[in-house]
């Protein structure tokens, strides 16, 4: 055994005099990730993504991406004797002829639900913990950029199979193009190769979605993973864990074997799915057929909120110079996705703009602590999802039994009114957690022992915190509302920024205005001179708290 | 004149009794009954229409289904099926008057009547009747107004119909409302296309037949008696398909699926993920 051991030290050995590569090795090899479920929220997608491209790999061993007519005479007698094309005919044949093709098809079909949702969540999650300040606004804009490009693989992926339901979101996005002014019937005659739908729209497809969409992922998370491993891990603040370094393990051997180990966890929930649940069977909705649009037609999850949006959508339309301007197909499907994407890929330098801050920032915020953020968040998802909903109302109408009118009347207006609504209330919820952090710190927590005094008096003991329970309440920054200064100096000068001093001022007075601060040292050593813990200092809990 | 062998004029005593009563005051009410009997058996004789069986109901039959639609029907439809509407202008029943006994084998012999309450449409629900009672009922509406018969037995038989066939009927005919495997779907205004799952094929002929509520007309002209035995046969080979894949999730596509992308696929991972942080990792 040593003697093995020895010769591959040798091996080693001669290889690093010569490469020297042991102390690159050494400084990457204990890089330091920290410990939190929800830093593994982006590895859900990165390893559902591994497992997309190996199911889909196999795939393209069978697939035959073109609409070249055929009859089809395979094991699926239910549809023998029916005119396809050869896409939906290849399909059928890996659903039930091809050994363990079906389980391929739903591996890769619920992968592409997983990676798209785990995108989100990890994205939502780099939002609502203040992830994306700087240094980290590019990392963030490729996370943009990739979350479009898994929705587009997606897509072209749900229109190859050429069956009834992804025909049809084909042809939603062929109304899309058309709807576009002027260039629009240009747009959609390239894209399909003369009239809607042609037969070459499978074949251009088929290199988007197996090379071209991937192979820009694959580049761009390489580009995410070298730039997250260059400026380190994000972490959670606490005792020893500073803005300053990264706590958590090294690399080797223990991330590894974590990372690893959930990879696999993944990769079989995954399979786990395919096995057990059908997904998309397409051999039941039929092939495609331009004529028959199918009750319960929906896109997958990903661009359900779009469907949403055209399907509350009220009519409007009007023409310019006899040319018919479809604001009502226009607006939802054209102009929304970049309503949705402009403000999400800017958002850092629009906070930037508030903060006015400039620093780096390793820390990563706790959601209560930001409360117009947070607000903000919770209102895009209520947003996002009230647009999910409209894209599913036939089915929630069906489940619910309620007429399918009333949910899009529910939409129209709470579209505009749930938002600020959910924003507002997230806003007073997160205030209040602050308040009650800060009533901790000051006052400790409460025993729930209820004493009485000589003078009858009741009062609730409480029980200051630890050193280290105080301080992971309190070492978040205090962020205060900016100043514009005075308009004007002592000489009476006009101070030549102040217009965009006070605009900015606004803007942070909107972020910062109301958080509710943690306790200076002042007002934590004034807390806990009131003999602390003592039934005295129950009368002082109540000014503070209601304050 | 053609005379007789007797010489006497050959005229019959009808013939005699016609021209001598011809000024009779009932003579052209007689001439007008028969003028329309005539129009009328020769229409019935020669029009495309499916009422073959209305002389076949009994008058037993008919009188046991006129007692029967006078406690169970006639509240909204009135005595002799004519339909009522109240002061304001509501429909409080439809006019039965050549709606067949198809119609009413449909909407009886799945519930949908009587109805249980007004509403955007009637619900099926468990049978009121007996299968002779609703026959006794169908065979008096049948016999107010020629309408659709009820199905022969032979396009009932999903074993003798075309399943591809029916599929791409159905596909193309029924999938808008229905859905493309027959779940069903909503319609504006609380009306709904209904699940075909489980219906028996002698409804969903008659269907197809009386288009009830929400519903077009696929009469036998449009849609022949063979296509609906195909598209019978399409829906009896999808329900009783098994799924290859797994768990159906209700076949309803992908609505159904991002639901449990999200809430199981993603909630287990979660699981996972703070099970797997929350392992030592003392190194």
């Amino acid at each position: 055994m040593s003697a093995i051991v020895n010769s591959a030290g040798k091996v080693v050995d001669f290889v690093d005099q010569r490469i020297t590569a042991s102390n690159w090795l050494k400084r990457n090899i204990r890089k330091v990730f920290p410990d939190h479920w929800s830093f593994l929220l982006g590895e859900i997608a990165l390893f559902s993504f591994i497992m997309i491209l190996l199911s889909g790999v196999f795939l393209t061993l069978w697939f035959k991406p073109t609409m070249a007519h055929v009859v089809y005479e395979g094991a699926y007698l239910p549809m023998r004797g029916v005119g396809m094309s050869e896409a939906y005919s290849s399909t059928l044949e890996i659903s039930f002829e091809v050994r363990g093709g079906l389980l391929m098809r739903q591996v890769h079909h619920w992968g592409a639900l997983i990676f798209v949702a785990a995108m989100s969540a990890h994205m939502l999650r780099v939002f609502f913990t203040g992830a994306f300040r700087k240094p980290r606004e590019i990392n963030w804009l490729i996370g943009v950029v990739l979350l479009v490009l898994a929705v587009a693989a997606g897509f072209t992926g749900y229109s190859l199979p050429d069956d009834l339901l992804s025909g049809t979101g084909l042809r939603i996005i062929e109304g899309g193009m058309l709807a576009i002014p002027i260039v629009g019937t240009y747009m959609s005659s390239f894209l399909f190769g003369g009239e809607y739908p042609g037969d070459d729209i499978i074949a251009r497809l088929y290199p988007v979605h197996i090379l071209l969409v991937p192979g820009l992922i694959i580049a761009l998370v390489t580009a995410h993973l070298m730039i997250l491993w260059y400026q380190k891990h994000t972490h959670w603040g606490g005792p020893g864990k500073t803005n300053n370094n990264v706590a958590g393990a090294p690399f080797f051997p223990i991330y590894v074997a974590k990372a690893g180990g959930f990879q696999f966890i993944v990769m079989g929930v995954i399979v786990l799915l395919a096995a057990t649940i059908q997904i998309n069977p397409v051999w039941l909705w039929g092939p495609y057929d331009p004529s028959v649009v199918s009750a319960g037609t929906q896109p997958d999850w990903y661009v359900g909120f779009l469907d949403g949006a055209l399907r509350v959508m009220p009519a409007w339309e009007f023409y310019i110079f006899d040319h018919p301007v479809s604001m009502s197909v226009l607006i939802p499907a054209i102009l929304l996705p970049g309503i949705i994407l402009t403000p999400l890929a800017l958002y850092p330098w629009l906070e930037q703009k508030a903060t006015g801050d400039t620093r780096e920032h390793h820390l990563l915020d706790r959601p209560r602590n930001v409360p117009v953020r947070t607000g903000i968040g919770v209102a895009f998802i209520v947003f996002y999802v009230l647009l999910w909903i409209a894209g599913g109302n036939d089915f929630f109408a069906t489940i619910l039994e309620i007429p399918v009118n009333w949910i899009t009347w529910f939409i129209r207006i709470g579209i505009f009114v749930l938002p600020p609504l959910a924003f507002i209330m997230t806003k007073r919820i997160c205030m209040g957690l602050q308040r009650r952090d800060r009533d901790k710190v000051m006052h400790g927590r409460e025993t729930g022992i209820v004493m009485v005094s000589p003078d009858g008096e009741f009062s609730e003991l409480h029980a200051p915190l630890s050193q280290a329970q105080a301080y992971q309440l309190t070492w978040h920054e205090r962020q205060l509302p900016s100043d514009p200064g005075p308009a004007t100096d002592a000489n009476g000068i006009p101070n030549p920024n102040y217009r965009a001093k006070r605009a900015q001022a606004r803007l942070s007075r909107f972020y910062f205005g109301d958080v509710v601060q943690k306790p200076t040292v002042q007002e934590l050593e004034a807390a806990h001179h009131d003999g602390h813990g003592g039934s005295d200092s129950a009368r002082d809990e109540l000014p503070s708290g209601q304050q | 004149m053609p005379r007789s062998l007797s010489g006497r004029p050959r005229v019959s005593r009808i013939g005699r009794l016609l021209s001598t009563r011809r000024r009779h005051p009932l003579a052209a009410i007689a001439v007008l009954v028969a003028v329309l009997f005539t129009a009328g058996g020769a229409y019935a004789a020669l029009a495309p229409s499916t009422s073959q069986n209305v002389q076949a109901a009994s008058s037993t039959q008919i009188e046991e289904g006129r007692q029967l639609f006078a406690i169970g029907c006639s509240s909204c439809h009135g005595l002799n099926g004519e339909g009522q509407i109240n002061a304001n202008g509501d429909v409080l029943g439809p006019s039965l008057i050549g709606v067949g006994a198809a119609s009413v084998d449909f909407q009886v012999g799945t519930g949908r009547m009587p109805l249980a309450a007004p509403s955007a449409q009637a619900v099926r629900k468990p049978v009121s009747y007996s299968q002779d009672q609703i026959d006794a009922l169908s065979a008096f509406v049948a016999s107010l107004a020629p309408g659709p018969a009820e199905p022969d037995e032979e396009y009932l038989d999903a074993s003798q119909g075309d399943v591809a066939r029916g599929g791409e009927l159905f596909r193309t005919n029924c999938s808008q409302c229905h859905n493309t495997t027959g779940q069903g779907g909503a319609l504006t205004m609380g009306q709904f296309a209904p699940n075909l799952t489980g219906v028996e094929p002698r409804h969903i002929y008659e269907a197809m037949l009386t288009g009830p509520q929400a519903m077009p007309v696929f009469n036998d002209a449009t849609v022949t008696p063979e296509d609906k035995r195909d598209i019978i046969a399409f829906l009896d080979s999808v329900q009783n398909e098994p799924d290859p894949g797994g768990l159906a999730i209700g076949r309803a596509g992908p609505v159904a699926e991002g639901l449990w992308a999200w809430l199981v696929g993603i909630g287990l991972l979660i699981g996972m993920a703070t099970w797997i942080v929350t392992r030592s990792s003392k190194a």
